[in-house]
């Protein structure tokens, strides 16, 4: 498709590493010359990374936020999944879920910390929750929108087919509203790695987010915070990179705009 | 075979029965009249085409037949039972769109006939892949499909279910004219091969001359039966035949009159 706008192969690696030599070199002088005493430099957040990595803490920290981030996701996306199929699929369930479910989802999070802390105490479930929250309203809403969106046609054939409605809904439905169910799973996998930090930072005391804020809080230690914000970048890019390759599952891929 | 095209119908016992069927939609608390009174008697194994206006009621006609639709009169009936839901023994093939995209060529074929043993499904993939020309794409995917060749993968997925009606609206509508006239002769070419009663709606008279039997030419909106036109000519029918043209003046004369009545 995009054979002409195609750029060859040394131009896709050039251009984003000089975007990265030269946001380095920004960064590097305006630390520099703007002769400022907190901010840290991109010298002093490497060796911050490498204490962090040689005192085993980075690896703890990672570990744990991506085991929370795979409970709450996790429980989100079991709940949610069914959920949703039910949702699209039974109209008259939609009218009576969908007020709730549209007053409950712009709720951020972060403001259901201290019923959080109520509900589970400090600790794992509290940043659980949380994770839980963020992913399942995304995840609710992209099934079943997926689902009512399903071409009359592909219901009518599956009908004409002598399925029974539990058939149509695996056999038909589904595979027809898995690509934006798929869309929905990443939209959340996105939200629950961005709620597990803020969570982190005030209901456990480890983690990735509590990394963050232990290092400013104990001593200012302002390398450890950028060293720390730049893995959660790095994680959060690979967990995307990771989920889109399922829509390269030939099942799937028909569902996705690039095909075409 | 050809010759069995001209029996006439009186001498072939009806397969499906339309008396008397309305249809009307409802929308805005208003009703929209679509089908008025529609009586229709078509013998087993014919070939029927449905032609008439845009809009006047030829899908809805054919989703009243296979059952999609309930008729708001009258009734219609196979084999002399009354029709009231989809069943697999009759399939409708669609314009467009019609195949399953996250399914293979043959996973789509053997998307109505899991019920049967192993064996017995790859041996009819392997038929009806065969018969609509697939062979080589059975593990291709609808995206990676022409237009012409996803149709056909349709009428294939419809025949393996062994239906005695095929309801076709359009089927070949989307398709540019050179394709058209292919696919055409091959549902011809299957159609003499199985012998299963055909329903054809179609835009195009050319389409419905070669093909038909009957003609059935609809008014606008609310459809009514405004003639039917017997084709006798024995297939393969030569299109530029004095008896052919003859037909096809006929029939365009008749939607003349259709289309302004
Ligand atoms: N779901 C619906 N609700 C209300 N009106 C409808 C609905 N579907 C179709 N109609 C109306 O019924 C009439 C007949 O529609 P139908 O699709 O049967 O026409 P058609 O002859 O197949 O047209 P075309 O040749 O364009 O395919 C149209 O005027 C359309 O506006
Ligand atoms: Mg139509």
């Amino acid at each position: 498709m995009t054979t002409l706008a195609k750029p060859s192969v040394w131009e896709k690696f050039f251009w984003p590493l000089l975007t990265a030599v030269l946001l380095l070199a920004a960064w590097k002088y305006s630390v520099k010359w703007s002769g400022t005493q907190v901010f840290p430099s991109p010298a002093s957040v490497e060796t911050g990374m490498l204490e962090l990595l040689r005192h085993h803490v980075l690896w703890a920290d990672i570990a744990d936020s991506l085991r929370r981030v795979a409970f709450g996701f996790g429980t989100a996306a079991l709940l949610g999944i069914p959920l949703g199929l039910v949702l699209g699929w039974y109209p008259a369930m939609h009218q009576v879920f969908n007020p709730v479910i549209q007053l409950l989802r712009p709720i951020s999070p972060i403001a259901w910390i201290p019923i959080a802390i109520v509900l589970f105490g400090i600790g794992d479930h509290a940043a659980t929750f949380l994770i839980f929250l963020g992913a399942f309203f995304p995840i609710v809403v992209a099934c079943a929108g997926g689902v009512s969106g399903v071409p009359v046609i592909y219901r009518r054939t599956a009908r004409n087919f002598g399925l029974r409605p539990a058939q149509i809904l695996a056999r038909v439905v589904f595979p027809a509203a898995l690509p934006q169910i798929l869309i929905g799973l990443r939209i959340a996998l996105g939200i629950a790695w961005l709620v597990v930090v803020a969570a982190e930072m005030i209901a456990v005391d480890s983690g990735l987010g509590f990394l963050v804020i232990d290092s400013r809080n104990s001593g200012k230690r302002y390398d450890l915070v950028v060293a720390a914000m730049l893995m959660i970048g790095l994680i959060g890019l690979a967990l995307d990179t990771a989920f889109r390759r399922l829509e390269k599952i030939r099942s799937v891929r028909w569902g996705f705009r690039d095909e075409y | 075979m050809a010759a069995e095209a001209t029996i006439p119908l009186s001498s072939r016992k009806a397969k499906l029965q339309m008396r008397d069927v309305s249809f009307a939609f409802e929308r805005d608390g208003k009703s929209i009249p679509v089908l008025d009174k529609i009586s229709l008697d078509i013998g087993d194994g014919e070939f029927v085409c449905v032609v008439g206006p845009s809009g006047c009621g030829k899908s809805t006609l054919l989703n009243v037949m296979a059952g999609f639709l309930s008729p708001t009169t009258g009734m219609v009936a196979i084999n002399g039972e009354t029709v009231r839901r989809p069943d697999p023994r009759r399939i409708m093939v669609f314009q467009d769109h019609g195949v399953f995209p996250w399914l293979t060529v043959e996973g789509n074929i053997e998307f109505g006939i899991s019920g049967l043993s192993t064996a017995e499904r790859k041996e009819r993939v392997a038929h009806y892949v065969q018969m609509v020309r697939l062979q080589g794409f059975e593990h291709t995917y609808p995206p990676d499909l022409s237009g012409g060749m996803k149709q056909r993968l349709q009428v294939a997925r419809a025949l393996a279910m062994n239906p005695d009606v095929l309801y076709l609206d359009e089927p070949f509508g989307a398709l540019d004219a050179i394709t058209r006239v292919m696919m055409r002769s091959e549902l011809l070419r299957i159609w003499q091969a199985e012998r299963r009663t055909i329903i054809f709606v179609t835009h195009d008279v050319d389409e419905a001359v070669q093909l038909a039997d009957r003609i059935v030419v609809l008014s606008s909106r609310p459809a009514r039966i405004q003639d039917v036109h017997s084709v006798d000519i024995p297939h393969p029918r030569n299109i530029s035949s004095s008896g052919y043209l003859q037909h096809r003046d006929d029939l365009l004369q008749k939607i003349g009159l259709a289309y302004s009545a």
